[in-house]
């Protein structure tokens, strides 16, 4: 049966939409978008004081299965991103067996398919078992449909093996992802190198340790001509790096967490709050100002969560041993809302081409456009919904956030996949 | 602090004081037959202001300098959990205890807890001969078989009283007062610290 | 005066006065300590776990001293024997330590924070014997003590650490107390043996150069260099930091006549302190230090369980 969407604020700024109208979905697509649509014979659901955009995309998230099913699953990564209101996500590939071959990536995709409450696009490893010195079979995943590779968690430490990895990546279209991170000046450190790591007497994760190679990437990217994403942007000469790399006209883009934008290095107190250990890690005030004039000028491309899930276990335990990450899926257009459009920072529009236009176009996936034809994957913001993380409310296995206790304003009321909801009044629909 | 306490009387006044501590004076001479092999330990903080005090007069009766010696009991407190009081004293005993007549003095002997922890500490320092008492005042209530050889006045005290030795060096005036403590207040008279810290 | 510390963690939530008690209060146990009878019942029936993570033989041993010089029972626990080799999490360990009912743990561990993460989820008291690279508060206390001693304050003092900072859990405690009492402090150091940010210690100065800064120091304060593998060593080898930062009989000219030496031992004697320096019978306060962390850990040990229990006198 057909569904109406009557009476909601839609915005896409794909088809310059602004404005309040009613949206009628069928057989899984747009059929049409207007005023005082006809309803005969759909169902009509009011969306007054609603917001509706193309469906949210997190091209960052760490599902982790295969492998680590007891810190998250594809069942309960996904229900979370239908949560935070997301239709479909990007997978990394540090699985185990890790995402470098086709068997994996078929096994991702049945499972997302069978419990899946998104779309779930894997991103296939660069190297063979990630470990940065054997190019993994690209070609058989790129069969399957990835188009992002990446050795999301560490990176690709020998520039030679990361120009083969650009250079044979070339021949498909596709992206290569990167997490910039050179080992030499990184080591074991552990939170930003300055101010906390001597505060707190830990190893120091320099920000040149990020920045030397976003610059050698960009470098290679010239060189192989293969588009280049740089992962979580942490610091504001590495933004620089970027920016300077568009105005070269160079096939760069990037993205930043919530958590660099709005937490930084000083929220990490003496009681070495484990939740806060992230790579790269929480930087300056500074670095953070300057992300989100990133986000604002266009510079930063998408806005990702990497979801990074743990057990309560390894996060409850000495700083140093615990692993890093945190949750994001449950918080981001939250805390986006919340912190940039409520902040005035940017509109809503910008928040589409940050959460839903652009990670589409870097994946290499088909766009979503409020308009007749178009997939019916949509994402409903109740604009003015006051809440407060907590804990205990994530469809997550995990509870590992930097921002339980944040009060926000904002949040997915419902979502819609191929025009089936997945999310309806806040729940996820099971 | 003295200002929760209500002074309801002065038992002894300085007068008295003195002719108590003469008195105490000439009895530990006579009952040791002398100052020979004597020494004096004073419990701080005001036992050993009087036992300098005793020195003095055994100088001006016998004409030998005892030794003299003071005692902070802080550590050999069985109440240490609940009545802590972070400043502790020093304890000063300069010359060898083995084998001497310790005469310990105290300003007022309440349950006997004090006597038992300096007996202890004494104990640690050396060993004695003999250990003696000399209090200037005994107010009863004893919760230990401890009793006093020297004293300088009996003072009947209801329990939730407080007696109390002012002394001039310190306190401005010299005398010992009976306060009430009110319901709850610390009774007893140690430790006394500088900020009235108890 | 009031003491109202539970923990001894971070010497940074010190103050003056909070020093300078504990201080007082090891002056009073240095009586003690020179008795024939070196004990006190003061301790009497509490329970104190020496958690030591990582091998210590002095740090421990003085705890020891101090705990037993309290009558403390004391239980020591950790080194290869124990859960944590195998597997079991730092929290299951401190909890299974509190049921035995015990009323303060003293923590050596490698890594920063978990003298913290203990008196979190324990509730007793909690003493850092060193964590990973970030505090020491004890060796800080006693190092204090020492310099008291010999130098009778802390007023105009000019104190240079020399050696690896950046990688020093003494320092980490010792710079803050220092300035917490008022001294100037200097850091003498390769540059690659500083922390990212000195000045968030708390330091007055850094230097690279400590025949410029030796004479102006009242007391020299030698860390201990690491004889680590000479790949990736933050020094090309051991005879060429003892040229540029080594204390040596050379340089004795160029400190103040009253200048004092202090080191946190072991010493590398020809590394970072010349046999002659380190023994010297004026200068070297090095010993008095080793006596000074006995009588120092007597004093928190008896100011942090009483302190603890501060309130219940009604």
């Amino acid at each position: 049966m057909a569904l109406m969407l009557k009476g909601a604020r839609l915005v896409d700024p794909q088809v310059g939409l602004d404005e309040v109208a009613d949206l009628l979905i069928d057989e899984g697509k747009i059929a049409r978008v207007g005023n005082g649509l006809d309803a005969e014979g759909a169902e009509v659901r009011d969306m007054a004081g609603k917001i509706i955009v193309p469906g949210l995309v997190d091209m960052h998230v760490h599902l982790r299965e295969p492998g680590y099913e007891e810190k998250e699953d594809i069942a309960s990564g996904t229900r979370a991103a239908a949560h935070g209101g997301f239709t479909a996500v990007c997978s990394m590939p540090n699985t185990d067996p890790v995402t470098d071959d086709a068997e994996v990536v078929g096994y991702i995709l049945k499972r997302a398919k069978e419990v899946g409450k998104c779309k779930v696009w894997p991103s296939g490893a660069c190297t063979k078992d990630l470990a940065g010195d054997t190019l993994s079979e690209m070609g058989h995943m790129y069969a399957l449909g990835v188009r992002a590779f990446t050795d999301d968690g560490h990176g690709i430490q020998d520039s030679g093996m990361m120009r083969r990895v650009m250079d044979y990546a070339a021949q498909f279209d596709c992206v290569v992802v990167a997490h910039c991170q050179d080992n030499g000046l990184v080591g074991e450190g552990q939170v930003n190198e300055g101010v906390v790591s001597t505060r707190l007497g830990m190893l120091g994760w320099p920000a040149e340790g990020e920045e030397l190679e976003i610059a050698r990437d960009i470098a290679l990217s010239r060189l192989t001509g293969t588009p280049l994403h740089i992962q979580h942007i942490s610091t504001a000469r590495g933004l620089d790096l970027v920016r300077a790399a568009k105005a070269e006209g160079l096939k760069v883009t990037c993205e930043v967490t919530p958590h660099h934008m709005f937490l930084t290095e000083d929220a990490i107190g003496d009681d070495y709050p484990t939740a806060l250990k992230v790579n790269p890690p929480l930087r300056t005030a500074e670095d953070a100002a300057a992300l989100i004039a990133g986000v604002a000028d266009g510079t930063i491309d998408a806005i990702v969560t990497d979801h990074a899930p743990h057990t309560a276990w390894e996060k409850d335990r000495e700083f140093e041993l615990a692993p890093f990450g945190m949750t994001g899926l449950e918080t981001s257009l939250g805390l986006v809302l919340t912190n940039l459009v409520g902040k005035g920072v940017i509109d809503m529009n910008r928040l589409v081409e940050l959460m839903a236009v652009n990670p589409r176009a870097i994946l290499r996936q088909e766009p979503v456009r409020l308009e007749e034809g178009s997939a019916a994957d949509l994402t409903v913001i109740d604009p003015s919904a006051a809440w407060t993380v907590e804990a205990d409310g994530f469809c997550s296995k995990a509870a590992n956030s930097g921002f339980i206790g944040w009060e926000l304003t904002g949040r997915a009321s419902d979502v819609y996949v191929d025009g089936v909801a997945t999310l309806e009044a806040g729940n996820v629909v099971e | 602090m003295t200002d929760e306490r209500t002074v309801k009387s002065i038992c002894m006044d300085e007068a008295e004081i003195e002719r108590a501590m003469t008195r105490i004076a000439h009895q530990i001479l006579e009952f040791n037959k002398g100052a020979e092999n004597l020494a004096l330990v004073g419990i701080v903080t005001r036992g050993d202001l009087l036992a300098k005090e005793l020195a003095e007069k055994i100088k001006e009766i016998e004409g030998i300098e005892v030794p003299l010696g003071k005692l902070d009991i802080s550590f050999y407190r069985d109440d240490y959990l609940t009545h802590f009081a972070p400043e502790v004293h020093s304890t000063d005993i300069l010359f060898d205890i083995d084998g001497k007549t310790i005469v310990l003095v105290d300003d007022v002997l309440f349950t006997g807890r004090t006597i038992r922890a300096a007996l202890d500490a004494l104990m640690d320092i050396g060993r004695p001969a003999a250990v003696q008492l000399a209090v200037l005042v005994d107010r009863g209530h004893r919760e230990l078989p401890i009793r006093a050889d020297y004293v300088g006045k009996n003072v009947p005290s209801s329990h939730n009283e407080s007696v109390r030795l002012f002394l001039k060096d310190i306190d401005g005036t010299t005398a010992v007062e009976i306060l009430d403590v009110p319901e709850g207040g610390r009774i007893g008279s140690a430790p006394l610290s500088k900020n009235g810290g108890e | 005066m009031a003491f109202s510390h539970k923990h001894l963690i971070d010497i940074t939530e010190y103050s003056a006065d909070d020093l300078m008690l504990i201080l007082e209060t090891a002056k009073r146990f240095k009586e003690v300590n020179e008795r024939r009878i070196k004990k006190v019942p003061t301790l009497k029936g509490f329970t104190i776990v020496n958690m030591f993570n990582e091998p210590s033989t002095r740090t421990r041993s003085s705890f020891e001293i101090a705990e037993k010089r309290l009558s403390a029972d004391s239980l020591n626990f950790g080194g290869s024997s124990t859960s944590t080799v195998k597997g079991e999490s730092l929290v299951d360990t401190v909890m299974t330590l509190c049921s035995y009912k015990i009323d303060l743990i003293v923590v050596r561990d490698k890594h920063a924070g978990v003298p913290r993460k203990i008196a979190d989820v324990s509730g007793v008291s909690v003493i850092d014997a060193g964590d990973g690279k970030h505090q020491h508060p004890t060796q800080a206390l006693l190092d204090l003590y020492a310099i008291w001693e010999k130098k009778g304050g802390f007023d105009n003092l000019h104190v240079g650490v020399v050696g690896d900072i950046g990688h020093s859990r003494v320092c980490g405690s010792l710079v803050p107390a220092l300035k917490t009492m008022g001294c100037e402090v200097t850091l003498i150091a390769p540059p690659t043996l500083l922390p990212a940010r000195p000045d968030v210690l708390g330091a007055d100065h850094v230097s690279c150069h400590i025949d410029e800064v030796l004479p102006e120091l009242d007391v020299v304060y030698m860390l201990r260099i690491q004889r680590e593998r000479l790949e990736g060593a933050p020094y090309p080898s051991l005879r060429e930091y003892n040229r540029l930062y080594g204390l040596t009989r050379e340089r004795e000219h160029l400190m103040k006549p009253d200048a004092c030496i202090c080191h946190p031992g072991p010493i590398n004697r020809g590394v970072e302190l010349d046999s002659y320096m380190a023994d010297h019978p004026e200068r070297s306060i090095i010993l008095d230090q080793v006596y000074a962390g006995v009588l120092v850990r007597m004093a928190a040990l008896y100011l942090l369980l009483g302190g603890s229990n501060d309130g219940l006198d009604a």
